[in-house]
Formats: C-alpha cells, structure tokens, sequence
C-alpha cells in the first residue's frame, strides 16, 4: 500500500514538475519584438542585389494579369531587383500566413487582411511593421483619402482598430452592393432601387411575376456576412457600424441590427431569397443571376468582370444603398493591405515596391484588366452605361459621402465563424433575429472583455 | 546468430564447452538474454523512429500547445488544463463529437452490415468470371480522392442534382431539397456519402476472407441440413471475425477522422450542424486563432480514436488467443 501511494507521489510530482517546465517554455513569441525603425530611403538601386519574396492573393478576375504587368515593370526599372510571387486565394493566404509569418525567414511583402482576426494579430506578435515613415516619405496620406488609411491603420500595441500607425495600403478597392439585370428591370418597369425600402417592394414586384427576386447561395458561408452586412449597413448607417465593428461604440443587440435581421428573415418567408439557401453554393446562385433567372444579387465589385462577360457589359448595373435619410452607406472599402515584415532585410526596397504596385500608375494598370483601382484617377470616365461605369459612379459616390462600412468579421478574431453560421442559422429560421444578434454581442462582449 | 541460439534449450551449446567452461556458459546466457529483450527492439526500432519523426514529436507538441492559451502568433499563456475543460463544455465542440457518433453509424455500422449481406449473396456465384470486375468497381470509391468524392456529392444532392431529378422523375417532386443545406439532412447527406465510399472496403476484406474458409466446413453444414442463413451465422461470421475487426477499425477511425468531406461540402454548416471534431480542430487552429483549444480537441479526439481501436482490436482477441 505504502508502497504504491509513494509510487503514485513519484508521478504527480514528476508530472507537475513537467507541467512547469513546459509553462515556463510556451509556444510563440515571448514578448512583441520592438522592430527598429531607421532613416528610411527611395534608393533602391544601390541596395545591391535583392531579392524581394512577396505574398500576395490576387488570383480572381483581372488581378493576376495586372499584378504580373506591374512586378515585370518594376523589375525592368530595378534590375537589380528579384520579386519572388507567391499567390494563393484568399482563404488560403489567410490560414497559410501565419504559420509564414512565425518562421525564421518570412516573405518581405505579404497582403494582410484588415481587423482584428490578421492585422491586429500580426501586430501584437510584432511580425509586420509600421510603415508611417514611408507613407511620409511616399506622401501616401495625399494620395488616399483618409478613411482608407484608417482602415489599414491600429494602434502599437495592436489592440485599436483605426488607431494611429499605418501598416500597409491598399491596392483595390470593394464594395458590397446589389447587381441587377436591365432587361428583366425594364420588363417589369422598374428603376435601380436606392434604399432598402425600394429594394424590397421591387422584390415583391418581381416575385409576383414569377421571376426570382434575389438569387442567394450560402453553402460556402461566406455570403451571409455580405447579404447582413449589405442590409445593416444601409439601416444602421455607416459611422455607427463602422464603430461597431471597431470595438469604439454601440451594441449588436441594437434596434437597427435586430430590424436589419428581421428584414433578411423576412425576405426568405416571403420567398424573396433563393429557395434553401443555405444548400446554394455561392458559384451556381452568381450563375442563377448571371443567366438571367434572377433580377437582384447582393455581391462584391470583384464580380463586375464574371457579370460583364457574362450578361453583356451594357445588360448589367450595380447599385448600393443609401440610408433613410440619403447617406449613402456600403460595406467594402479597399483590398488587403500591402504589408512589410518586421523581419525583412530590405525595407527600403519592400516600400518602393509597395508605392509602385499601389498607387497612381498601378491604377491605370488595373483599370486596363478589368479591376477597380483602390483609388480611382480623377480622369476616369468609362463607357457610358456600361458595368464600369456604374461601379465607378457608385464607387466615388460612397468614398465621397465617407460612407465606407468595413467587413463585420474584422470584428473579433471568432466573429467570422459566429456570423456566418447564425447567418445560416437566421435564413434557416432556426434562431429569431434577436436570437441571432445575441450570439453576435456574445462573441463581441467576450472580445471586448480580454482586450 | 542461428535459431539453435535464440531457442535457448541447449541443444546448441557444444557438449565438452558446456561442462568445462561455466564463465563462458553464464556469458552465453547472458547473451541469449540480451538478445531475447533486446533484439525484438531493434528490429522495431528503424520503424520507430520514423514515427517518432513524423508523428510522435507532433504529437508531444500538440499536447503541449494544448495547456496554452496562444493565438498562433504572438505570446503564449500557460492556462493548464483549461483548454480541456472547454473542449468538454462548449457545446459546439459538444455537438461535434455527437456528430462523429453518428457517422460513426454511417461509416461503419451500415456499410459492414450491408457488406456481410452482401458477401452472403456474391460468395455463392464466386465462380463467376466478371467478379474481379464487380470488385473493382465496388472498391473503386476508396481509391478516389476523398475532395473528387465531396465535389461529385455536392453537384448530386444539389437542387437540381442527380438525386431530386430521380426524386422528381418517380413523382416525389415534394421530398426534393438542398440536402446538404437542410439542418435535418446535412449530416446523413456526409454520412451516405461515407456508406458509398467504405462499403467496397468491407466487401472487398470480406469476400476474400470468405475465399479462405475451408470449404469442407460449409460442406459439414450443408450435410447437417443447415440453410443459408444458418451456415452464415454457424460458419460465415465467426470465421470472418478477424475480416470485420478489421473492417470496423478501418472505417470507424474514418469516421472518426473525418475532415476533407466538411470541408468541402459544407464547411460544418448550416449552423453548425455538420461540424466534427477535426474539422473544430482546423478552424480553431487556422480561422479563430484558437490553437490551443484546437489542440486540445486533436488530442482528445486521438485518445479517444485509441481507446476505440483497442476496443474493437478484443473483438480479435479471442481468435488469437
């Protein structure tokens, strides 16, 4: 007996000795590294032979090509200069990255996504730079308007949102609005809604002519944070979910979300969103409006080359939505932002690339292969009453009501897991819409708590 | 080293040298001893070490990250085994552990049942010239990729899929919807999906266990009167005792493992009515940058894949013994 209970202290405190040795040796980095900023410098052909790795995302539409243009041209400029592209899609940058960016040997340049799921994370662990001295040396801060730049911006310690360093720019710009098909509009003589109110009664107008009103494919997700996003916005306006999502102000229990949730509940009892969404991958509900079986689709300017193509440049617009009382109001904003790692030998050439791919000229670039540009030349007037066009019109109108509302899973970094299956649980009608904001303010309050 | 040596019953040890030489008789035995604890080591040794390598460091590490609090990146804190305890109370994680149960039933249960019946059936007509044919095709889902498998699923229980178009051409017009999009249809939609690719498995092991019976057993039955389902369970199902041993670890490890088929099909949704404990293990690790709760669940799901193996591992037991 004595025996085995002296043999079973032998254990615990073998095992608790264990415990504390693993305690005192965690995974992960210690403490944030300080990175040191130095002088900073626009010479990059005296920086010798470099080779610049950099991570990036653009693989849809047009973007491969324009990026492919612009890393050849900057090459020829700088020959002494090797850009090494590693591109991959969104979703799988976004889990690849991390483990990329925790390693010895990190890419120079990668494209983060905004928030606080990546930049803040990055930001905490020190992995990724401020980069205020070249926006200042760049003169970025007069190229963009300020609400792009505070999108890309947080506070040192990584823990603000919009706080006061910059940490990258973007290349394009987004926004979330409705596309609609012209000809069935002028069939059932209707014009391009502007707010919610007429959005919905053009939806009944369309059902009760047997027509789908609003195609909407949520196997993959990912599109409830665009159709929620896309509604609240225009109910809740953007300075109040722009605080939201930044963690300054507000509540997601509010009456404007839970109204915002009613509507989309709504819309599914009255058969206004594609039958069984939720088994609708988003691919064949953008192929639905595409071939003309529905009149509205709530999506991304990133399809404007996938509609065009497919319903005829001059068949297809693209609307967003202004609030009650006419601000315009869309989720969006720009691109992944382009971003310098705190470990990479050459800042100096990391920034002149960034600079190069992202601003003026890179905009022209874009624009020739089909891409919205994060900001758009004064001088850009596309074809009238093309898709360009009305992507372009609504585009500035947004940017110059700052009526830009940021992706809601920047919000916390579960949020995206928690807004997309209540979005599925909502459509299914398997939570109430106060239900469904409560698990959203959950997840959010929980965050708030540990920052 | 001969086996005369290793079988340590002196016939081996040469007679005069034995009698005369006692130093050398204990240095033998204590030889043939070594080998005898040693040897069996070295030889699983190379093995070892590759698993050691490849598996066993990893595993070490995920139990370690297990007792952290880290979001992949930056500082870690040691929380103990806090992250255990939440993978026990969150019911999210809960509920994917119930979801692997219930694969469980559809990876395992259904297709070693319907392939015993099977076998019961095909065993009879084994003469037949085209049965390497029928084997192929039946084994044919395992060799698949598992994401080719889900992509060709996700088109068939589509709305306007194979299945609600053989729905609609018998007249059931109103049993067809988005399966895998239905909160009460999505998980058996996996799980069918599961049946179709390990039902080959079962059938392929179990036929060829069936071809190694002696035919004189069934014989002896037969003139005992027996009928066919009494020759199954007389002869047929003890005899492929070791076959369905097998079989049930296969695909209930399978079952248990599942991730390719969530992640392709459905992503765990709707709601999360399809998610299971690997695929909580990646979205925590790479999407909420929860890595030290996804460790967790990966190494609580590993015990438990353990335990499940060694159970069904003294099904065998018997036969061996």
């Amino acid at each position: 007996m004595k025996k085995s209970r002296m043999r079973l202290m032998a254990i615990v405190s073998m095992a608790s000795s264990l415990m504390l040795t693993i305690a005192a040796c965690g995974p992960g980095a210690s403490t944030a590294s300080q990175t040191k900023l130095g002088d900073v410098s626009k010479d990059v052909a005296s920086a010798g032979k470099v080779t610049l790795v950099v991570w990036d995302q653009n693989t849809d539409g047009g973007m491969p090509q324009a990026q492919k243009e612009l890393n050849a041209e900057f090459q020829k400029k700088y020959p002494n200069v090797t850009i090494k592209r590693n591109s991959q899609s969104f979703s799988d940058l976004k889990t690849t990255l991390k483990l990329a960016l925790s390693s010895n040997n990190p890419p120079d340049v990668v494209q983060a996504n905004q928030g606080y799921p990546d930049m803040g994370a990055f930001i905490q662990a020190g992995m990724i730079r401020p980069v205020d001295d070249y926006a200042k040396l760049y003169d970025w801060s007069s190229y963009y308007p300020s609400k792009l730049l505070k999108l890309n911006s947080f506070s040192k310690d990584g823990k603000t949102w919009q706080g006061k360093s910059l940490y990258g720019i973007s290349q394009t710009g987004e926004l979330v609005g409705v596309y609609y098909n012209k000809t069935l509009m002028n069939q059932l003589g209707l014009k391009p809604p502007t707010t919610i109110t007429e959005l919905q009664s053009e939806m009944a107008v369309a059902k009760k002519a047997g027509i789908q009103p609003l195609s909407f494919g949520d196997l993959d997700k990912y599109p409830g944070i665009h159709l929620f996003g896309f509604v609240q916005s225009a109910m809740a306006g953007s300075t109040y979910v722009n605080d939201l999502v930044k963690g300054s102000s507000g509540s997601w229990t509010s009456s404007a979300t839970v109204k915002a949730a009613t509507t989309i509940q709504n819309w599914v009892e009255k058969g206004y969103i594609t039958q069984d969404a939720n088994g609708v991958s988003a691919d064949s509900a953008a192929s639905d409006f595409a071939s003309g079986k529905a009149l509205f689709n709530v999506n991304g300017t990133w399809q404007q080359q996938t509609y065009a193509a497919a319903m005829g440049n001059t068949n297809v617009g693209f609307v967003t939505m202004d609030t009650k009382d006419g601000k315009p109001s869309a989720m969006g904003g720009e691109g992944l932002a382009w971003a310098i790692t705190s470990k990479s030998k050459h800042p100096d050439v990391a920034a002149a690339y960034i600079d190069f791919v992202n601003t003026s000229h890179a905009a022209q670039v874009l624009l020739k292969t089909g891409n919205l540009p994060s900001v758009l030349p004064s001088s850009y007037e596309p074809e009238k009453s093309t898709l360009a066009a009305s992507i372009a019109t609504q585009y500035r109108k947004v940017q110059k009501a700052d009526g830009v509302v940021p992706y809601l899973d920047y919000t916390t970094s579960t949020f995206y897991d928690t807004l997309t299956a209540g979005m599925q649980n909502l459509i299914a009608r398997q939570s109430t819409p106060t239900e469904f904001t409560g698990e959203l303010q959950k997840d959010y309050a929980s965050f708030l708590d540990k920052q | 080293m001969t086996r005369d040596d290793e079988s340590g019953d002196g016939r081996s040890v040469q007679p005069g040298l034995a009698a005369s030489n006692e130093e050398y008789d204990e240095k033998k035995l204590r030889g043939s001893r070594f080998r005898s604890i040693i040897a069996p080591y070295l030889y699983v040794a190379p093995a070892f070490v590759v698993f050691a390598a490849f598996l066993g460091w990893q595993l070490v590490q995920t139990a370690e990250y297990s007792l952290f609090d880290w979001d992949g990146l930056g500082a870690s804190t040691f929380v103990g085994l806090s992250n255990y305890l939440e993978t026990f109370q969150d019911p999210e994680i809960r509920s994917s552990f119930i979801h692997a149960l219930v694969l469980t039933l559809f990876y395992a249960g259904i297709p070693v049942i319907v392939a015993l019946i099977l076998t019961v059936l095909i065993s009879r007509s084994s003469k037949m010239k085209v049965m390497s044919f029928y084997r192929t095709v039946l084994f044919l889902p395992q060799v698949i990729s598992s994401v080719v498998v889900a992509t060709i699923w996700v088109s068939m229980y589509s709305q306007n899929g194979f299945i609600n178009q053989i729905l609609n051409a018998f007249h059931l017009g109103g049993l067809t919807h988005a399966w895998l999009g239905d909160y009460s249809t999505a998980l058996i939609a996996i799980g069918v999906v599961g049946t179709w690719t390990n039902m080959g498995l079962c059938l392929v092991l179990f036929l060829s266990g069936v071809g190694n019976i002696e035919p004189e057993l069934f014989e002896a039955v037969r003139l005992d009167g027996a009928n066919k389902w009494q020759e199954f369970f007389a002869i047929t199902l003890p005899e492929l005792r070791g076959q369905i041993s097998v079989a049930l670890t296969l695909t209930v490890i399978s079952a248990f493992k599942t991730f390719d088929l969530v992640f392709v099909t459905t992503r765990g949704g709707p709601g999360n009515s399809t998610s299971v404990p690997a695929w909580e293990a990646y979205n925590r690790a790479f999407n909420t940058g929860q890595v030290g709760l996804a460790s967790a669940v990966a190494v609580v799901l590993t015990v438990l894949i353990v335990i499940i193996t060694w159970a069904i591992g003294r099904i065998d037991a018997k036969e061996t013994a």
